[in-house]
């Protein structure tokens, strides 16, 4: 027999006695989850204010713009601030002639890249699939935001995103991945909060453990 | 003779009067228990959750066959190779197969307990492997050759100058004890064996039965690194990981981070479904799954004790244990410690050998209390003490129960004993504490409960004779001493 059969028939004998539930058998609904997760607003507006407030919390910088030249503006004054000299990035709708147009070297990453010319970069930027108003979260996959490592190598992530991307709860971010990637599952999903952080030594908050020391969402 | 409860005692005659200790534990869990109670108000009812979760974990694991097939084959759909292990050994002999085939040299782990649990990085130094672990805490003690200290915080124990003083003596590098300045430390050393290394090893924290995923929960960025750079890589993971369905990390995802370290959600949760796909940037060429049984299925047969299955390892059970609090991480000698590792031990190694963890505990409940899965976790505790004396009765015990069992029986006999008893007491007090003391092992850092003036039946009696003598009195006699 092999190891597998062998772990299936000792999990078989061991279930064939009910364990004692507590509560109701069966799964719980989204409705369920909703009742007990942290609330969220009703309106559009209030959500973007939540999810402003996570994320400031969090230490991301969150701002809101009103078009492309506002967001070209703003990435110019970012670009001159931590003078960027080679800039990541992947070939999305929303960024590829953006990054173009500011200047200094694009490494794109969408066919594959040599790790350590990434790691040489100053900021890495993505789009990503949703922002998520109760945790502030950004989801991002390795499918649209030009893999798994530019979000996550450069010490810098910017994330451009659209309005529309904001979904509500954690529970709305799930339902729109199973519904955009249900059929063909990209190989890495990511939610990501805040820059990379760590509380190992003493549980002070130091950040830029391993990933980016900082992450600026931009939405237009 | 040297046994791990020998040890258990030894360490934590050490450990619990050690001030130092005392004062970075009480410190850390200070922070942690206010930002943790911060979070659970932000829920609109944390107490649903725990209910929901706890109902979800028991379809998980009450159903662990059905979701176990279902996540294999969609992991498998998506290219991922799948092996099985019954033991730790088989896991580690998996692993160096895959090491071998791939010529791999330097290893690149991100912080998994069930590597800890198959010594697996023992195992891959003694074989030649540069194995570099990747999480700061884990990192910190793979330098100082010690075991995690706690499931979440691993340097949970360690001041910033005794972490100053590691950096200094093993990487040659530590220009100050400010935390910032040594996570750069740790960041620039890791960011080069991160390059270097040919294959990454993680953990899981769940198992998506659904869609064919691991989740990982982090703050570092360290297993995202793990899993985005090196050609190979290989996640290890218990069998009873499983969540049903995708959606079931919305309630999962912010309650593990609540319960273990106070925050909303941590930076960090990525699902993985295979190895880089066609069309994707990066990513391995080539992920292996390793599931591990390793005694779980005998904890599975155990219907009474099978909800301790469901444990997410957020160790809140350890931050609210005052046994823990005392006795600190490395006394209990295992992978899992404090509650859960008590409950769970003697069940993944040996009833007799561990049993001495399910006394580690002043049954005070408020593991179970803080439980987001809603582990029985005290109640376990009684249980497995009753097994083990089941399975191999003391016959010291033995013999002071048929002794107690026929004086309990015979009023005359027992009336006789409780005065010969105060007599006793009085006796003792004179040797009181000295090494004559026969309560000395209790008496040593206790004082004795005096044995009542008055017994029951004594006030009793006294209590209706004095009815006799005058019926109409309704006064309520002192209970001081009942």
């Amino acid at each position: 027999m092999s190891e597998r059969e062998n772990i299936f028939t000792r999990i078989r004998e061991a279930l064939r006695v009910e364990a004692h539930a507590h509560g109701p058998k069966g799964l719980p609904t989204t409705a369920d989850h909703r009742r007990v997760l942290p609330a969220v607003g009703a309106t559009t507006e209030e959500q973007f204010a939540l999810f402003a407030k996570n994320a400031v919390d969090l230490r991301a910088a969150f701002k809101l713009v009103k078009d492309n030249s506002e967001l070209t503006a703003e990435l110019r004054a970012l670009r001159d601030v931590e003078s960027w000299k080679r800039i990541a990035a992947h070939r999305g709708q929303q960024v590829e002639a953006l990054v173009v147009s500011l200047g200094p070297p694009v490494l794109f990453t969408d066919d594959g890249c040599d790790k350590h010319e990434l790691e040489k970069c100053d900021v890495g930027i993505s789009e990503c699939d949703a922002l998520v108003a109760q945790t502030g979260t950004v989801v991002v996959t390795s499918r649209t935001a030009g893999g798994r490592a530019l979000s996550c190598l450069p010490p810098h992530h910017v994330i451009i995103a659209r309005r529309e991307q904001l979904v509500p709860d954690l529970s709305a971010a799930f339902a729109l991945i199973k519904q955009k990637h249900g059929a063909n599952y990209p190989s890495m999903i990511s939610f990501i909060t805040g820059p990379s952080r760590t509380g190992d030594i003493e549980r002070i908050l130091v950040l830029g453990a391993h990933g980016p020391k900082k992450l600026t969402i931009f939405c237009v | 003779m040297s046994t791990p409860a020998t040890h258990f005692n030894e360490d934590a005659r050490r450990v619990a009067p050690d001030l130092r200790h005392r004062g970075i534990i009480q410190t850390a869990m200070g922070k942690y228990e206010t930002v943790r109670d911060q979070r659970k108000v932000w829920f609109q009812d944390w107490q649903g959750a725990r209910d929901l979760a706890a109902q979800t974990k028991w379809d998980a694991i009450n159903h662990l066959d059905k979701h176990l097939e279902q996540f294999v084959r969609n992991l498998e759909a998506r290219g991922t190779k799948i092996h099985w292990a019954s033991t730790g050994a088989q896991a580690r002999e998996i692993i160096f197969g895959i090491l071998k085939a791939k010529n791999a040299k330097v290893v690149v782990k991100s912080k998994a307990m069930t590597t800890e649990e198959i010594h697996l990085n023992d195992a891959m130094e003694h074989a030649g492997y540069e194995v570099v672990e990747s999480d700061l805490g884990e990192f910190i003690v793979q330098l100082r050759q010690e075991a995690p200290y706690h499931l979440v915080f691993p340097a949970m124990h360690l001041t910033r100058g005794d972490i100053q003083e590691t950096f200094r003596d093993k990487l040659n590098d530590a220009p100050s004890d400010e935390p910032e300045e040594l996570t750069m430390v740790a960041r620039r050393v890791l960011r080069q064996k991160y390059l270097q290394a040919d294959v990454g090893i993680t953990g899981a924290n769940f198992a998506i039965a659904e869609t064919g995923m691991i989740s990982i929960t982090e703050n570092e960025g360290n297993a995202r690194l793990t899993a985005a750079l090196p050609k190979t890589m290989i996640t290890l993971v218990g069998i009873e990981k499983v969540l049903p369905r995708l959606e079931d990390l919305a309630l999962f995802l912010p309650m593990l981070a609540v319960m273990g370290t106070g925050q909303p959600i941590t930076a960090y949760n990525t699902m993985y479904g295979g190895p880089r796909q066609p069309g994707e940037a990066d990513g391995p060429e080539e992920y292996h799954v390793v599931l591990l049984d390793n005694q779980r299925t005998t904890l599975l047969a155990d219907a009474e004790q099978r909800d301790s299955l469901g444990c997410i390892r957020c160790g809140a059970c350890l931050n609210v244990c005052p046994i823990f609090r005392n006795v600190g991480g490395h006394t209990y000698g295992t992978v899992y410690g404090g509650p859960i590792g008590s409950v769970i031990t003697p069940h993944l190694r040996d009833l007799q050998d561990w049993k001495h963890l399910s006394y580690a505990s002043s049954l005070c409940g408020a593991c179970t209390e803080t439980c987001p899965v809603k582990i029985d976790l005290h109640h376990h505790l009684l249980q497995n003490r009753r097994n083990a004396s089941q399975g191999k009765p003391s016959w010291l015990q033995k013999l002071a129960f048929k002794i107690f069992a026929p004086v309990a029986n015979r009023p005359g006999l027992w009336s006789l004993t409780t005065k010969l008893s105060r007599l006793g007491m009085k006796l003792r007090a004179l040797v009181n504490g000295s090494v004559l003391d026969p309560a000395r092992p209790w008496t040593k850092t206790r004082d004795l409960p005096p044995i009542a003036k008055q017994s029951f039946r004594e006030w009793w009696k006294e209590k209706e004779s004095s009815k006799l003598q005058a019926p109409s009195s309704r006064e309520i006699p002192s209970t001081k001493h009942q």
